[in-house]
């Protein structure tokens, strides 16, 4: 097995963590395997950190919003709140409907949580902070993160509840909508940059903050509204929520799930939030790159700052209705996006950019 | 799709869903996302406050009546003791019926702030709920400072009120209605040109007025179809024809504009509010009325405009103490009973429009 990740530019803990096994003295095969089961480890935890955090940014900044103070009670400003909320949920008694689809219902929130990782293998953290950088990482995260849709729709049949199977449904319609213009949006820079590998992406940006795609007029802009459009919708998010539209689906697709299963429902749909968050910065706002602080601060400093956008979103607007929400998506972003990816190529094959 | 074979089914929504203001349960048969059939369930609320009353004097009535409908229990005072002073002829002092014109159109401005806050969030905006909730506390608070309640204020009672109102009230009261006037740029700026705001709301649930007439919808739903049908203008009760106020109306009968209207209405009660507090007269609040007092044989219906349209009283007596019979009507109602009616044919989610912008809740419906 060839070594798909840069190992000669990985950083701190990554390089020592190498040098370390390869004095152990195992064979390549094995060495291998223990370095990537300890970096999906290290992924892992720093993501359910991530994912804690930020649920408990949203309920600040929804307080804030609202004029409240959000949770206030455990520690600093709450600040382990969302960790005693997890706790809480641990605990609690996991109800199983007898009416269920057994395996359905069982493997829905376990595939929900999983695919919510997968597209994690692809994104540079930071420079030379990347998992494996794949030749077709873009490509790579597309693919994964539907299969986020497949796990609700896991969830809304197997709980054999109509206001589920409703929310299952509307999810299954909406990303597979969504995904056309998003991709289309993507494609948009990848055209420019002529690879699909994340770390190619963010290097084609690096120098000047013009470099950054969404500072190329027009398409970069363009491209960039209607990936975070489309990403909204991707992440179920308002004004895009209507899959758990809890007003009219109660809670849609997880009205039956409880205790940690609903946690992992949630945590997953806060991870694939900082995914689409992640995913825009290393597109459109130069990943990494940035002046005098280390590559992964820029990073984390970028997607939070695209995350608080979503956050914004949520706290503000109404939802749409399921047809305008698919009216909107073919027969406005589809075309945008078309012609942005023409406009782009065109700009591209005439060398009218600098 | 002709080779598909699709078939209807029925969905629950409630008694326990977010949106049904209460414990409604409405049975919709669906095909797909399309509602085909709306059929409303009540009764879940019922609490028997007409059998209640039968049991009870006049006066006793009246703090039992502020259940009728919690999210204004002053109009619920006030139709009941309307309702008992035509039957036994008791005049109201005139500071009394300036301070249930203040009481009643304070409670009209909290009702339609609430309004506000469950329609933005029964539409998926979270934010002007807390919003509105915001301002309704300065009400709640003026009402706390007067009677000692914040929900069920038993303060207006037949003869009068309970007691007068407190020094600092007038110039608290005086700002708060500044605030709202203030804060109702905010709330129109954050819904009433929102793009989403107004695709989901614009052109659906249209309500026509001859619709909105045969099932006896009355208040601003009514008004948002064209009707300009005010009890305080066409029917003055209390004091209600001393006060220069325009009876807010809108043409479309569409979500957007009931929605509108009650906006409107906040702007008009506070007009109502101002000039009440001006012509405030000194004087007893309460005339003197024995607290088993008999009314003479007889019956009475008494109507009031409530911020969900007509409210009414029937009372029955048979000369003693107690009533022999009270009816009370609620807007609510009527409005349940519109839903079906302009519900079909659309999607889940513009029912739950349809459903809010009504603003119909459950415990005036069951009583």
């Amino acid at each position: 097995m060839s070594w798909p990740l840069a190992i000669g530019e990985l950083h701190g803990i990554f390089r020592l963590l190498y040098g370390l096994l390869k004095d152990t003295g195992l064979p390549q095969p094995w060495l291998d395997t223990v370095t990537y089961i300890v970096l999906s480890v290290v992924v892992f935890g720093l993501l359910s950190v991530i994912a804690l955090f930020l649920v408990w940014w949203e309920r600040k900044i929804a307080g804030h919003i609202q004029q409240r103070f959000g949770p206030m009670r455990n520690g600093w400003h709450g600040w382990y709140q969302t960790i005693m909320d997890g706790l809480k949920l641990l605990q609690k008694e996991d109800v199983i409907i007898s009416t269920r689809d057994k395996v359905v219902f069982f493997w829905a929130p376990v595939m929900c949580f999983v695919a919510a990782f997968l597209a994690y293998v692809v994104i540079p953290f930071g420079d030379g902070l990347i998992v494996a950088d794949l030749n077709i990482g873009i490509l790579y995260i597309m693919a994964v993160t539907t299969f986020t849709v497949i796990s609700l729709l896991m969830a809304g049949w197997g709980s054999n509840n109509k206001y589920a199977l409703l929310g299952g449904m509307r999810s299954a319609a909406q990303v597979v909508s969504y995904e056309v213009p998003m991709v289309a949006s993507v494609l948009a820079i990848v055209v420019f940059v002529g690879s699909l590998s994340m770390v190619d992406i963010v290097k084609s940006q690096s120098g000047l903050v013009f470099n950054w795609f969404i500072f190329r007029f027009p398409f970069g802009p363009i491209a960039f509204i209607t990936y975070i459009i489309a990403g909204t919708a991707e992440a179920n998010r308002t004004p895009f929520d209507i899959p758990e539209a809890e007003q009219e689906l109660v809670a849609g697709y997880n009205v039956e799930y409880s205790g940690m299963k609903f946690a992992m429902f949630f945590l997953a749909e806060f991870i694939n939030m900082f995914t689409i968050s992640a995913v825009a910065v290393t597109l459109f706002l130069g990943g990494w790159n940035g002046p005098f602080l280390p590559s992964w601060i820029w990073f984390v400093i970028k997607v939070l700052a695209i995350v608080l956008l979503l956050m914004l979103f949520r706290w503000t607007y109404p939802r749409l209705r399921v047809d305008q929400l698919m009216e909107f998506a073919w027969k406005f972003l589809v075309p945008v996006t078309f012609a942005n990816l023409i406009l782009a190529a065109w700009m591209k094959y005439a060398g009218w950019y600098w | 799709m002709g080779g598909l074979r699709t078939e209807e089914f029925i969905v629950n929504m409630g008694p326990q869903h977010p949106s049904t203001h209460g414990v409604c349960r409405l049975m919709l048969t669906m095909d797909g996302e399309k509602v085909v059939k709306i059929e409303p369930f009540i009764g879940y609320l019922h609490r028997a406050i007409e059998k209640i009353c039968e049991n009870r004097t006049y006066a006793q009535c009246v703090p039992i009546i502020d259940r009728f409908e919690y999210v204004t229990s002053m109009s619920c005072n006030q139709v009941f003791s309307l309702a008992a002073e035509k039957l036994a002829g008791i005049e109201v002092p005139e500071r009394a019926e300036y301070l249930r014109v203040i009481m009643l159109e304070l409670n009209r401005i909290a009702s339609h702030l609430i309004f506000y806050g469950v329609t933005a969030m029964d539409l998926g905006a979270l934010t002007p709920f807390l919003y509105g909730l915001r301002e309704r506390e300065m009400i709640i608070d003026l009402f706390e400072m007067t009677c000692g309640q914040r929900l069920t204020y038993n303060y207006i009672r037949i003869g009068g009120v309970s007691r007068d109102i407190p020094k600092e009230f007038v110039p608290q009261c005086r700002k708060a209605i500044e605030t709202i006037r203030d804060k109702l740029n905010d709330y129109e700026g954050l819904l009433n040109e929102n793009p989403i705001w107004l695709v989901r709301n614009k052109g659906v649930g249209y309500l026509a007025p001859d619709v909105a007439i045969a099932y006896g919808v009355s208040g601003p739903s009514l008004r948002a179809s064209g009707v300009k049908y005010d009890l305080r203008r066409d029917d003055p009760y209390s004091i209600y024809d001393r006060f220069d106020f325009d009876v807010a109306v809108r043409y479309n009968g569409d979500c957007y504009d009931r929605y509108l209207v009650r906006l409107d209405e906040i702007k008009q009660s506070i007009r109502i509010v101002d000039q009440a507090l001006d012509g405030l007269p000194e004087g007893p609040i309460r005339a003197k009325v024995s607290p088993n007092f008999k009314p003479p044989a007889g019956e009475v219906y008494s109507r009031i405009e409530n911020s969900r349209g007509e409210m009414g009283a029937y009372i029955l007596s048979d000369g003693s103490k107690k009533p022999f019979r009270v009816k009370l009507r609620g807007g609510s109602y009527n409005q349940l009973e519109v839903v079906p009616v302009i519900g079909v044919g659309g999607l889940i989610a513009d029912l739950v429009a349809i459903f809010a912008s009504l603003d119909v809740i459950m415990p005036e419906v069951d009583r």
